[in-house]
């Protein structure tokens, strides 16, 4: 309600814990819901996993026949790995945005409200449940590593884990921006069903940037998606040198720096879930 | 899982007393005796055509361990009332003070302090009973351990502890509704709001519910205001208050609101009731309208069973055979119509369109409601 925090009175009931420390229990209670509604999920998470797999080795596996090594640097599949990885986090990152609307309906978010804390706090718990529930399953398909070709390095999945965290909060705070602002679960299903495939044919996950129209290329330079299928390939690129492969993201005909595209990840999910946290805010 | 309807066995009076009781007697002496009180509370939306006032003026008292009835019919204000309170909404003027602490100036502390049955379940349906009550435990701000405990403490309290690893999608209307009583007890407030808790439930359902608030009030001394538009739940609680058209209309016990009222119904049933509501009309005093439906002829009179053998006999005289006569005292009905011109019971039907409420004051009785 008010995001000034109120001075709590020293003489308070036995036990009640500090300000901050009472807005982390908080945080951790959302991301606890999140990860028990996993855990009692196996089948439904076991089913989000089904479409990268059938792309990863049935699109992959075939076309990997035709297209030849030469002109991608690397095997089919290994060029589709971290699409499918993007393809994995994305899925629980946009179901977190519309559980806000589907709590707002149900009634579910008063409860929430309820709470004796900030609601930029619960807006945060939701923010890092959702990207705890993508990487954990971003991090079963990267199991799959191996069946692909690639070797099951540390500090490579490593850094692949480390990048899909990143890209899985951005993708979380801006589904939550979206759903803040759209308070009508079919509307928020619209936009993503007609947005989504796009966003995906536009991200490098499928083919490199550089087979496309210059268009089409400035439409991928402000695609989260994109970024975040590039970062990871980059990650591979680091560990992996023979994996390298050309067509990703370009500034002015040159990569960006691996961290400044890191950095401006993570910047924009920021400034997406500053900008929720801010809506969400305001007294109704 | 059925418990015994009745209050009185043993087993569950034990397990309750070891149960809430520790921790809930409010460590809280500094405030007042009013659990809450309310003055000149005013809540207004913009709507399609001007603002909607949703609550006027608003002047409530609630005293520490009581229950309270808030009585209205739908769209009344009660739930706006009930967001003002706990500090879910802002009000656009007026004062609240709930368990000692301003809603407007400290809205958190209020919010640690109170505890919230929805009108609507505000379940998590995927999670067990268990995992819901945890999280909210949480929420509060409650330790790990702490919140393991509560939960198993206020599970007990409503008799729902041998379905507490079942997911809430297979849990009863009437189980879930404990269940939520159950979380708004979680963090031990001083106050426990409950919005329309038994509407949707079968009746029993709603007595189950019935007793478990019961028990909490006489055993744990627990504040409870709860809204209803059944009369008969009411008619339970310490101490009522009418709102209608967002505005206070009546504030007391049961007993005190209908004796205000004063007469009793009296209803005649004869052989000719036309000629009959023309013969009572005299031997009642001037100013009691008297009137006929399809049940027969209505009149309020003070002390209404010493008048019908004086109405029998005159009757007779006449020759009209009187079938069946009857005196009701007041109901809580009764002081609703008393005070809003309208049947709380009728409101919504066709042919009793909802009056403009008249200002209190006279009581309109005139053109039978009912």
């Amino acid at each position: 309600m008010t995001t000034a925090t109120l001075p709590v009175p020293g003489t308070a009931r036995g036990g009640r814990p500090s300000r901050p420390r009472h807005e982390l229990r908080a945080v951790h209670a959302l991301v606890h819901r999140d990860l028990l509604r996993l855990a009692g999920q196996p089948v439904h998470t076991a089913l989000t996993l089904l479409h990268p797999l059938l792309y990863l080795f049935v699109l992959g596996g075939g076309l990997a026949t035709l297209i030849p090594r030469s002109s991608l640097g690397v095997d089919y599949r290994v060029y589709l790995f971290p699409g499918m990885l993007m393809m994995t986090v994305q899925m629980p990152a946009i179901t977190v945005g519309v559980r806000l609307i589907t709590d707002r309906e149900s009634g579910y978010l008063r409860e929430l409200l309820m709470a004796p804390v900030n609601r930029s706090t619960l807006l945060l718990g939701n923010c890092l449940g959702g990207t705890l529930v993508a990487a954990v399953q971003g991090a079963l398909l990267l199991g799959l590593a191996g069946a692909v070709g690639l070797p099951y390095d540390p500090p490579l999945l490593l850094l692949l884990l480390g990048g899909m965290l990143l890209s899985s909060f951005t993708l979380t705070a801006l589904a939550l921006a979206l759903a803040v602002t759209l308070r009508r679960a079919e509307m928020f299903h619209m936009l993503l069903g007609l947005v989504m495939t796009p966003l995906l044919f536009l991200s490098g996950a499928f083919f490199p940037l550089d087979a496309m129209p210059g268009w089409a290329r400035a439409l991928a330079g402000v695609n989260p998606l994109a970024h975040g299928v590039d970062l990871l390939r980059r990650c591979i690129a680091l560990r992996v040198p023979d994996g390298a492969t050309a067509g990703g993201i370009e500034w002015f005909g040159r990569q960006p720096p691996l961290l400044l595209e890191a950095g401006l990840l993570f910047a924009a999910g920021a400034l997406a879930l500053g900008w929720a946290a801010h809506r969400f805010g305001r007294p109704e | 899982m059925q418990l015994p309807a009745g209050d009185d066995d043993p087993t569950r009076a034990a397990l309750l007393t070891t149960a809430v009781i520790s921790a809930h007697p409010t460590p809280h002496t500094s405030g007042t005796e009013y659990a809450i009180s309310t003055r000149a509370l005013v809540k207004s939306y913009p709507g399609p055509d001007g603002t909607v006032d949703a609550v006027r003026e608003l002047d409530l008292d609630v005293f520490r361990g009581e229950t309270f009835a808030f009585l209205g019919p739908n769209g009344a204000g009660k739930s706006t009332t009930i967001s003002l309170l706990c500090a879910l909404a802002r009000p656009t003027s007026g004062q609240a003070v709930v368990a000692g602490v301003d809603v407007t100036r400290r809205p958190q502390e209020v919010r640690r302090r109170v505890g919230m049955v929805f009108q609507r379940s505000a379940l998590d349906p995927d999670l067990t009973a268990d995992q819901n009550l945890v999280i909210h435990a949480r929420l509060y701000g409650l330790g790990r351990r702490c919140a393991r405990r509560r939960s198993g403490e206020v599970l007990d309290a409503v008799g729902l502890t041998d379905r507490r690893r079942s997911p809430v999608r297979t849990l009863s209307g009437g189980m879930r509704r404990r269940l939520e009583i159950a979380r708004g007890l979680l963090h031990s407030p001083e106050v426990l709001f409950l919005d329309e808790p038994t509407t949707g439930l079968d009746p029993h359902a709603r007595a189950q519910v019935w007793d478990h608030l019961r028990a909490l009030r006489d055993r744990h001394g627990s504040t409870l205001f709860v809204t209803t538009h059944y009369l008969e739940e009411a008619e339970n609680c310490d101490r009522i208050a009418i709102i209608d058209h967002g505005r206070l209309v009546a504030q007391g016990t049961p007993f005190a609101l209908k004796s205000a009222v004063g007469d009793d119904k009296v209803l005649l049933r004869t052989s000719d009731d036309t000629t009959a509501r023309r013969l009572a009309g005299m031997i009642a005093p001037p100013d009691r309208p008297v009137t006929v439906d399809a049940d027969g002829v209505h009149l309020r009179l003070p002390d209404g069973s010493t008048w019908i053998p004086r109405l029998c006999g005159v009757l007779e005289e006449h020759g009209i055979a009187v079938r069946a006569a009857s005196a009701t005292p007041p109901t809580l009905d009764d002081v609703f119509f008393h005070h809003t011109g309208r049947s709380l019971q009728a409101t919504g039907q066709p042919g009793h369109p909802p009056a403009a409420p008249p200002r209190q004051g006279t009581a309109p009785d005139s053109g039978g409601a009912r």
